[in-house]
């Protein structure tokens, strides 16, 4: 046997890390120039970023043209922005009597309030609240639309990134509960409603939105009985929601998945029947599992509206073209428009998802 | 339990139970549901055959032996405007098919490159990579079809065309691309082709199985894309290159010679490729961080090569999470093909717009539509299927 005692002689002070280690210098080193892929891949990113950047905010502000009435005034290499003070209302509001704005916008701001008090239970005046919720489809609706002492405006005028909102939003709200009843159907034990809820998911999940716009804008008047005419943009709203409630049963379904079995016995076990163990016990859990899974449905779904301008409805896509085929401005403007169209599209989407995400969370951490 | 077994008390039905007796009642209710249901149905035909009448359409799927009289500027079958309907139809259903398998092609390759990229260690690119999916994700697919459509419109005329070594000339009509000519002689290099590819796989299982016996790695990964190469490109310089290439010529007004893509495909190519690929790399980018790090550790232990560890370790059983999504992602790629009406690339949705408006047969072209869409979904869903059922074996 060897043994051997070791002894420490040196200070018990330890030493400081080697200097191209920390700092900036060491930061550079392992996140941009460590090893020869990395340093070639750092390379590449800049040569990137060099071609991408510099004539990219050379063309939308250095080179640009803010002023003009018409797209011959824009003479400079640049963006011609000069559209934007006339026209930003009409991609935002369509063919809205601008004296009505505001109440497109009181729609908007009423609709943050009317969510908060579904997804949250500890705000202030919860109950009154709740009603509110409830009452909020309403109260949209007869802002939108008028009546009751408001000035009537018809369907017809709704348009630009507002018929964008107005599809996404009241095709995920109405699809809601259907999409529940689904998801629950799909999962009886009576075969005839599991056969129909399954086929039903699976042959609109099977085809493209577009042809279920066709069938809104050709065929459903032809289901109808000859006296009665629907509205156009609510055929498409009722073939929008049914398109959504196949994909939110899915999700719900998989929040359904995942409460363990426990939860449906105790239900059982309390005495509880079916709707009222699914009400009280099951759904609510099911539904918050599902939160992430109802955004992204949104997000797909407000992205979709704007498939609306191939049946002839102006959405802000519908109004972009609009402007780039318009004599006064034409071949000036294509690429401004659909800019600042995907700007808007994206601030929306992106924030929401990734409100979805610090949402999803904190839900996570109220669970355990 | 006595008392089910009495059979005084399976005589007494009372009334009640229909509706307190779970089984009694969901047969009600499955019966009420169907009655309603058949209600609508009836309801809805006699609707749809009293207003067929009053507005004087015909129907009946004779419509498709008739002729259509319009023109398709991209086919893959013999067709022209003397054809029928029906044929048209078929043309489009192709070249939606050609889209989707390209768009696949692409969107997969790009999808994995960028969410591999993504996860890497380099600050820079991971960034830039993550900066094109974010934006991409939340656009919405169709503007962005129609923006690239816009773009390669605004090329210069066919006279202006610019060319890329002075075989690929994009203009507003298209990308004019060198087509091949096949003389004779040219199906022996198939023929090598064919056999190289067969030759490289029995290579492949014998350096696998001399692996497992022996220990011994064959540099496989270089012998067989050499073979694949060498094979044909020998056969075909043996043989006096019997494959030529048709580059298109710029004469005054157009190009001649060549084969033409329109700007209609390669808009709505690119945009689906780009798309969904940001959707994938997001899940692959899932897939890849669903195993756990002590995989990768151990294979770094091991002494196994970056690349070796991403190829064998990593990918293997990232797959297992990635495949289910990546279909899905797939599907939405087809079906996404149908926003081609909007630009006018004759895709089956496109060309069946046309039909429907000259025959005025809506439920039927409609109801084409959807089947075919329906018939896609499915037999893609049952092939993914079936491969996710094939890698799962590999798991114990």
């Amino acid at each position: 046997m060897i043994s051997s005692k070791i002894s420490y002689t040196g200070s018990n002070k330890s030493r400081p890390p080697p200097p191209n280690t920390v700092g900036v210098i060491g930061w550079m080193r392992s996140n941009l120039f460590g090893g020869s892929v990395n340093t070639c891949l750092t390379l590449i990113s800049c040569y990137i970023l060099w071609l991408i950047v510099p004539p990219l905010l050379d063309w939308t502000i250095f080179n640009a043209d803010f002023t003009g009435d018409v797209g011959g005034e824009c003479t400079t290499e640049g963006a011609c922005w000069a559209w934007l003070d006339q026209r930003i209302y009409q991609f935002l509001y369509g063919f809205y009597p601008p004296n009505s704005y505001w109440r497109v916008n009181l729609t908007i701001i009423l609709l943050f309030p009317a969510l908060a008090y579904v997804l949250f239970d500890n705000l202030p005046f919860s109950k009154q609240g709740r009603w509110f919720s409830l009452a909020y489809p309403f109260v949209a609706t007869f802002l939108l639309i008028g009546g009751f002492g408001l000035e009537g405006i018809t369907t017809d005028k709704f348009g630009g990134f507002m018929l964008n909102l107005v599809a996404g939003i009241s095709g995920i709200v109405l699809s809601l509960p259907i999409g529940i009843l689904l998801a629950l159907g799909r999962r009886s034990k009576l075969p005839t409603i599991r056969i129909l809820c399954v086929s039903f998911i699976e042959f609109i999940r099977g085809v493209p939105l577009i042809t279920l716009l066709f069938v809104a804008v050709i065929i459903l008047q032809l289901f109808l009985p000859p006296n009665v005419t629907l509205d156009q943009l609510v055929r498409v709203m009722i073939m929008i929601t049914l398109f959504a409630s196949a994909y939110m049963a899915e999700v719900i379904r998989g929040g359904l998945q995942a409460i363990p079995n426990g939860q449906y016995e105790a239900g059982k076990a309390m005495g509880l029947g079916y709707w009222q163990s699914m009400r009280l016990i099951i759904l609510p859990q099911a539904l918050k599992i599902s939160i992430p899974g109802i955004v992204n449905t949104f997000i797909g779904l407000f992205k979709d509206t704007t498939l609306v301008i191939i049946i002839g409805l102006f959405d802000i896509l519908g109004q972009a073209r609009v402007l780039q085929t318009n004599p006064d401005w034409m071949g000036k403007v294509d690429h401004e428009t659909f800019l600042i169209a995907s700007v808007f599209f994206f601030i929306v989407c992106f924030s929401i998802s990734r409100y979805s995400i610090n949402l999803e969370k904190r839900l996570d951490k109220d669970h355990d | 339990m006595a008392q089910n077994r009495d059979p005084s008390i399976k005589k007494t039905f009372r009334l009640i139970q229909l509706w307190t007796d779970e089984r009694w009642r969901g047969l009600i209710f499955q019966f009420l549901l169907l009655l309603a249901l058949c209600i609508l149905v009836a309801f809805i035909i006699s609707n749809t055959v009293q207003n067929l009448k009053t507005a004087g359409m015909a129907s009946g799927y004779d419509f498709i032996f008739d002729t259509a009289s319009f023109d398709i500027n991209q086919r893959l079958i013999e067709y022209s405007s003397t054809s029928t309907y029906g044929r048209a139809i078929i043309v489009g259903g192709l070249n939606t098919i050609v889209v989707a398998i390209l768009g696949i092609f692409a969107s997969t390759i790009i999808g994995f490159i960028a969410g591999i990229l993504r996860l890497s260690g380099n600050f820079l690119i991971s960034r830039l990579v993550g900066i094109y999916v974010e934006f991409i994700r939340n656009v919405p697919v169709l503007l962005q079809i129609i923006f690239w459509w816009v773009i390669l419109l605004a090329l210069p005329k066919v006279r202006n065309s610019l060319s890329i070594g002075e075989s690929i000339f994009l203009s507003n009509r298209g990308v004019r691309l060198p087509s091949p000519i096949y003389e004779d002689g040219s199906s022996w290099v198939l023929a090598a082709f064919i056999i190289a590819i067969v030759l490289s796989l029995i290579i492949k299982r014998w350096s696998f199985k001399r692996q497992e016996i022996t220990g011994q790695i064959l540099p496989i990964g270089i012998i067989m894309p050499a073979l694949i190469i060498f094979l044909p490109v020998s056969v075909y310089f043996m043989l006096g290159q019997p494959i030529g290439f048709e580059t298109p010529v710029k004469s005054k007004f157009n190009l001649r010679g060549g084969f033409n893509v329109t700007p209609e495909f390669v808009a709505l190519w690119l945009a689906l490729s780009t798309y969904t690929a940001a959707f994938i790399s997001e899940i692959v980018r899932a897939g890849i961080l669903s195993v756990s790090t002590g995989q990768k550790e151990a294979a770094q232990a091991l002494g196994l090569k970056q690349n070796i560890i991403m190829r064998k370790i990593i990918l293997p059983q990232a797959l297992r999470v990635i495949i289910p999504p990546l279909t899905s992602q797939y599907l939405n790629l087809t079906k996404n093909s149908s926003l081609a009406v909007a630009i006018g690339y004759q895709d089956i949705v496109s060309i069946g717009d046309t039909v429907l408006n000259q025959s005025g047969r809506v439920l039927e072209v409609i109801s084409i539509f959807m089947l075919f869409y329906l018939t896609l979904s499915l037999t893609t869903s049952a092939f993914m299927n079936w491969y996710n059922k094939k890698i799962n074996l590999i798991e114990r």
